[in-house]
């Protein structure tokens, strides 16, 4: 009893004093599984997200786009793999999280649920989704677990760069022609709301998150504002650049509020997150159809290489003796 | 005539990146899904080299997209083999060999080009497609030499593009003329080199070399297989549908 008293007043002097947990350290087992359940579904995101984006690929309408959409997406698959290696830090194996992903045991961020209908939407997810990832994950390079944190600095600094050239990729269009102004406003009419939902429910309220998960990962040093506090510090951020973009938020509601020094508006419809959170999204089905395919129709594929692996080895041993 | 070889190279280059996009995000690995996002990256930079030094030899003010999103089938030149459809993981990577090792003696030998911008491209080039030379056999050898199922799988996918490579060392007038001229690499010499390479991966992975069929040729003059002009379909669709567009 007294030595587990111990380690744990060991693992809370490391997160009260800013530090970093490591794999070897001691750590609460709720702590333990939390991380794994927020990085593997992180991990997750990033792997279910190359496909609205992969969408696009063959039809992108410029060689230059193509060749930026290409290595975003390959940014995204390297995202998927640093995620996995921080997860298997704390005892799990990468096909175990994604044996659950495949069987919705473990989820994937709401957003990846909506359809990319035009080529704006392309440059919409750039500029709003990873904007709202990089306003999420920021802190999150400085969590209180160290594989996690520094993956976090790595994956901040490429998706700050995929947010800026959305955002131009926008810029383009509502430079453009008639037609081009237009596909970019109808993109982020169809995707303002489901971005801000990506921040979870509301901090208070009957749709609160419920069972006080983001308390306990304040404690933790794994959460550091709320998801209101992120949501609003996207908005305040993301509503200039609107306007530099000559477009408008679908926001009748939307206003800049002089007292609170920060933009009022109008919540989105968490109804809709909780529906898409448990499957009935526009494209949940298709997603995770497309990632499961992917995985069996794959499966002899790494069947091969492993038995190839286990022949070279036994050749090498064989050669030895 | 420089034009009509940067033409076929860049086109090469084009058609097979359009293939390899098609494999992101439904590779057997992550790590493939990256391995074949960054080859097709490394081959759409070689085509958009090559296409733009087309337009500007040509003198007729296309750039890039100008030659990727307006000519249709019957203008490329592209050899037939990198517009087949790319089938399983182990047709994808049997074509992958036999494109990779031509290019990569290609590449080597156009180093030494009179012209400088071929002889720079090349230099660039060659980095990468030793790469892919490396992944594809790598693959091969898994594959050739995993299980029966893998093994069977590699003979087929060796057996559907085999009968395209032979195109790939097709000479016409225009390479006659432009490797009299020290300018380009006549075809004709990386049979040889070709030969050797893939012979020889092909036997450490215990894979017989497919019998010999009849070759399938005619890209290089415009004449494709039926697959083209669905993958153009695709690819020019939202380029044209905008004529006036930047983007």
């Amino acid at each position: 009893m007294a030595a587990t008293d111990e380690r744990e007043a060991a693992f809370y002097a490391i997160v009260d004093s800013d530090g970093r947990i490591e794999p070897r350290d001691d750590m609460p087992e709720a702590y333990r599984k939390t991380l794994i359940r927020q990085i593997a579904q992180h991990a997750h995101s990033e792997i279910i997200g190359m496909q609205p984006e992969g969408n696009w690929i063959s039809r992108a309408p410029s060689l230059r786009r193509k060749a930026i959409l290409l290595a975003k997406v390959q940014d995204e698959a390297g995202h998927g793999l640093y995620l996995y290696a921080a997860a298997e830090t704390l005892g799990v194996s990468r096909d175990q999280l994604l044996e659950l992903l495949h069987t919705k045991r473990q989820k994937y961020s709401s957003i990846f649920n909506y359809p990319t209908l035009t080529w704006a939407d392309v440059g919409a997810i750039g500029w709003l989704v990873d904007g709202a990832a990089i306003t999420n994950q920021v802190p999150l390079t400085r969590c209180s677990y160290g594989p996690y944190a520094r993956a976090m600095v790595r994956i901040c600094k490429e998706e700050s760069f995929h947010q800026r050239q959305g955002f131009e990729s926008l810029l383009t269009l509502t430079r453009g022609s008639a037609a081009q102004k237009a596909m970019a406003q109808d993109a982020l009419d169809r995707w303002w709301y489901p971005s801000l939902a990506m921040f979870g429910p509301p901090d208070t309220g009957e749709q609160a998150a419920p069972g006080g998960h983001t308390e306990q990962s304040m404690r933790w040093g794994i959460k550091r504002f709320s998801n209101d506090e992120l949501r609003q510090r996207f908005v305040d951020m993301t509503v200039p650049q609107s306007e530099v973009l000559g477009l408008t938020i679908p926001d009748p509601g939307l206003r800049w509020n002089e007292e609170r020094g920060h933009y009022d508006f109008t919540a989105p419809d968490y109804d809709e997150l909780f529906r898409v959170i448990k499957g009935d999204g526009p494209c949940n089905e298709q997603r995770l159809r497309h990632r499961v395919d992917a995985q069996n129709d794959g499966a002899w594929v790494r069947e091969a290489a492993g038995a190839y692996a286990a022949k070279q080895q036994a050749r090498r041993r064989e050669a030895a003796a | 005539m420089r034009d009509r070889y940067a033409l076929a190279l860049g086109d090469d280059a084009l058609v097979l990146a359009q293939r390899l996009g098609e494999w992101v995000a439904r590779a057997p690995e992550l790590e493939e899904d990256v391995a074949l996002a960054n080859i097709a990256l490394d081959l759409l930079g070689q085509a958009r080299t090559m296409l733009t030094y087309a337009g500007e030899l040509e003198g007729t003010g296309r750039d890039e997209d100008a030659l990727a999103y307006w000519r249709d089938d019957r203008d490329f030149r592209n050899a037939l083999l990198v517009e087949l459809p790319n089938g399983d993981f182990a047709v994808t990577m049997a074509r992958q060999l036999v494109f990779a090792a031509y290019q990569y003696e290609l590449y080597d030998r156009l180093r030494a080009s009179t012209d400088d911008t071929l002889a720079a491209v090349a230099g660039k080039a060659v980095k990468e497609v030793h790469y892919h030379r490396d992944h594809a056999t790598q693959w091969v050898l898994r594959l050739g030499d995993g299980t029966d199922e893998s093994r069977r799988r590699m003979v087929a996918g060796l057996a559907t593009v085999w009968p395209y490579a032979e195109e790939l060392f097709d000479g016409d007038d225009v390479t006659a003329a432009l490797s009299a001229e020290g300018v380009a690499v006549d075809p004709a010499t990386l049979r040889e080199p070709w030969t050797a390479y893939v012979e020889g991966v092909l036997a450490e992975a215990g894979l017989e070399r497919p019998a010999d069929a009849a070759p399938r040729r005619g890209g290089r003059r415009g004449l494709h297989t039926e697959h083209l002009g669905y993958l153009l379909a695709e690819m020019q669709h939202l380029h044209r549908s905008h004529p006036e567009a930047t983007w």
